[in-house]
């Protein structure tokens, strides 16, 4: 299994279908992401674009409908004795999966806080619990390390915290108790599942700011999932942008916020509410993404791109390379294509955010 | 705990006063009497509505009742087994309905909680399908006719079971009316369970204990189980006052003498046994009062929500 030195997990090629009552829905349709040590990769993407399904595959808890048809997820860890190991995560047993790679390598952020901790078990007892099955140490152990992971994430009181129900605390401090949970056995990676989509925006920015601190202390490789670009301007590396199943473009965070290559990723910055721009009305990508259920022929986004062009609807536009670190799926890439520049008030727009962002730098 | 506790049962008390009053109240304006008008002359009766201090104000006849509910005599049957102390009567029926009914809610509960755990941990397969047909079964056909169905096969065809209840050999001649008395829990809680562990199996809190490594057993009964079992102690409990209160038609067939039967006999009998309706009354009333009260306390013990909330008085 071939790998990087530096890569530590790889979505290769993956490809996910659900049976449902009213067909089969091939929702991931060949997704390839690389995730680098110590890096943050965010995946954004509408509603049903396949995130999720994603990085569920990699963590084993994909629904019992869904059917993996192809690809690997290769993941890199090094042994108890020190060697270094790949292993395909898609071939390992759930019971496999559970004992050593759940919680103890890769852990977990859910989305919403208040419905992700079990409301009949103490917090106390929710840390703990990981720490006592992958035999990190005993009770008293694990103990002592709940009361240091509480206060890590920033729980004052955290003695008498221990014996709070989830029910006891609000939406951030369950957040941040999931996020000490997930971090309770020393993990690689860690996997937010849109972390602050149910937060208030204020209890956001503070969820943010400290998952990036633990990162960087604990040296975390990150996933990010998420809609919402301003996240992703303020935790990623580097951006996957997904559309129906599919990575359409990808690249640094710099190289997809300011030369984004495909119309989608357009729509999506265009999207972004800005106070410089004049406008009443939000801009917005217009249709919805296409329903799985039937196989899209050709590229599908083309029915929703005003940039389509005609090749658009025969055939699905591979990955053309920007740069080598920079890659899109749009036709308009192609060498022959009419030469297409995003419209020009995005234009404007992303070099004022350019210029703003630099003189923070 | 020990606060919210002690309000319950002050209030489950209160209420048990309150409706052996309505009982009282409600057997005394209710249409008939104690007496077989055919078999007994105006002057009889009059004198036994004397005897019986039945032509007292109703209050005062109330408050005489009480008095002797509070020594625990529940006074004598006015024409059912006339002159036997209902204590001694009541005693004998109740026996027998509480073995039968204990045993059937024992049999049903955990039956069903294996059916329905079985049919959650295997949700789409022939398991699950065969799990469902059953309960389905379960809760259409009455007991009582299963309880035919069972004496024509294993009291005709095989006489193994005794024909008829035979208080000498209890356990024994239980066996037949206990299973299809459960019958209907069986299957009730099995679906209950069944469906409560799939919407469980599929919230968040269980998704991110996987992700900390909870597989197999252990997820089920730390994570899965409790949350499950809460809706679960809700509809159980209704279903086991009907146990214990004896299934009327079940007795009947049977020939068990249970309070089901009594019930029956102390309404449609030669007269209205007031005391004997009462006291069937009162009892059904306090079971019911009862089994509410463990549900409450049982409730408190399994979803800490409800301990906090009504204990400390409010969100923390």
């Amino acid at each position: 299994m071939e790998m990087n030195e530096n890569t530590i997990l790889k979505f290769e090629d993956l490809d996910i279908s659900f049976r449902t009552n009213a067909g089969v829905v091939h929702a991931i349709r060949g997704v390839n992401i690389e995730l680098r040590r110590g890096e943050t990769v965010a995946i954004v993407g509408e509603s049903g674009s396949g995130k999720s399904v994603t990085v569920k595959a990699a963590v084993g808890l994909l629904d019992g409908n869904a059917t993996v048809n192809r690809g690997k997820i290769l993941y890199r860890y090094k042994n108890d004795d020190g060697t270094e190991k790949v292993v395909d995560l898609l071939a390992m047993s759930k019971r496999e999966l559970r004992t050593t790679i759940n919680g103890s390598r890769i852990a977990m952020v859910f989305q919403d806080p208040m419905t992700s901790l079990d409301p009949t078990m103490t917090i106390g007892k929710q840390i703990m619990e990981g720490i006592l099955l992958h035999k990190r140490g005993d009770k008293a152990f694990a103990h002592a390390r709940a009361l240091e992971l509480l206060e890590l994430v920033g729980i004052t009181d955290a003695e008498k915290r221990m014996k709070n129900y989830p029910h006891q605390l609000s939406g951030g401090m369950r957040q941040r108790v999931v996020i000490a949970i997930a971090l309770a056995c020393d993990p690689d990676i860690l996997i937010c599942d849109e972390p602050t989509t149910a937060l208030d925006v204020t209890i956001q920015a503070r969820i943010l700011e400290l998952i990036k601190d633990v990162q960087d202390r604990l040296g975390l490789s990150v996933i990010y999932i998420t809609h919402d670009l301003g996240v992703v301007a303020k935790v990623a590396d580097y951006v996957n942008v997904m559309y129906a199943g599919k990575i359409i473009e990808v690249g640094t965070v710099n190289e997809v916020f300011y030369e984004p290559k495909h119309p989608y990723t357009w729509g999506l910055l265009a999207a972004m509410p800005d106070l410089e721009t004049d406008d009443d009305r939000l801009a917005s990508i217009p249709g919805s993404p296409p329903n799985l259920l039937h196989e899209p022929v050709g590229d599908a986004f083309a029915a929703r791109n005003a940039f389509a062009l005609k090749i658009d609807e025969k055939a699905e536009p591979p990955l053309f390379k920007v740069s080598d670190t920079h890659y899109a799926a749009t036709w308009l890439l192609h060498p022959d294509a009419p030469k297409v520049e995003m419209p020009k008030e995005l234009q404007t727009r992303l070099e004022r955010a350019k210029k703003e962002a630099e003189k923070y730098q | 705990m020990k606060k919210y506790i002690l309000k319950r049962v002050a209030m489950s008390l209160a209420t048990l006063l309150l409706i052996t009053f309505v009982l009282f109240v409600l057997v005394r304006i209710m249409p008939g009497n104690p007496f077989p008008s055919e078999r007994m002359s105006a002057e009889q009766i009059a004198n036994k509505r004397a005897e019986l201090g039945l032509d007292d104000p109703v209050l005062v006849q109330f408050s005489r009742y009480m008095a002797n509910l509070a020594h625990g005599d529940f006074g004598k049957g006015t024409s059912l087994y006339y002159g036997a102390p209902i204590k001694t009567v009541l005693g004998q029926c109740i026996s027998n309905s509480f073995r039968i009914g204990g045993l059937a809610i024992f049999i049903g509960t955990a039956v069903g909680l294996i059916l329905g755990i079985t049919a959650a941990l295997n949700k789409g397969t022939f398991l699950d399908a065969f799990c469902t047909v059953f309960s389905i079964l379960g809760v259409c056909v009455p007991g009582y006719v299963f309880l035919i169905f069972l004496q024509y096969f294993f009291s005709y065809k095989i006489p193994f079971f005794p024909y008829f209840f035979d208080s000498s050999r209890f356990l024994f001649s239980s066996v037949m009316p206990a299973l299809s008395l459960s019958l209907f829990t069986m299957s009730t809680v099995a679906r209950f369970t069944r469906n409560e562990m799939v919407e469980v199996m599929d919230s968040d809190y269980v998704h991110l204990a996987e992700s900390k490594g909870m597989y197999g057993n252990m997820l089920v009964t730390r994570h899965i189980l409790r949350n499950a079992l809460i809706p679960i102690v809700t509809v159980l409990a209704p279903l086991i006052v009907d146990l214990l209160t004896g299934a009327l038609v079940v007795e009947k067939i049977y020939g068990i003498n249970g309070i089901g039967k009594l019930m029956v006999d102390s309404i449609a009998g030669e007269g209205v046994d007031y005391n004997y309706v009462l006291a069937l009354g009162i009892l059904y009333s306090a079971l019911y009062i009862g089994i509410m009260l463990i549900v409450d306390i049982l409730y408190g013990l399994l979803d800490p929500r409800i301990r906090v909330a009504s204990s400390e008085g409010g969100d923390a």
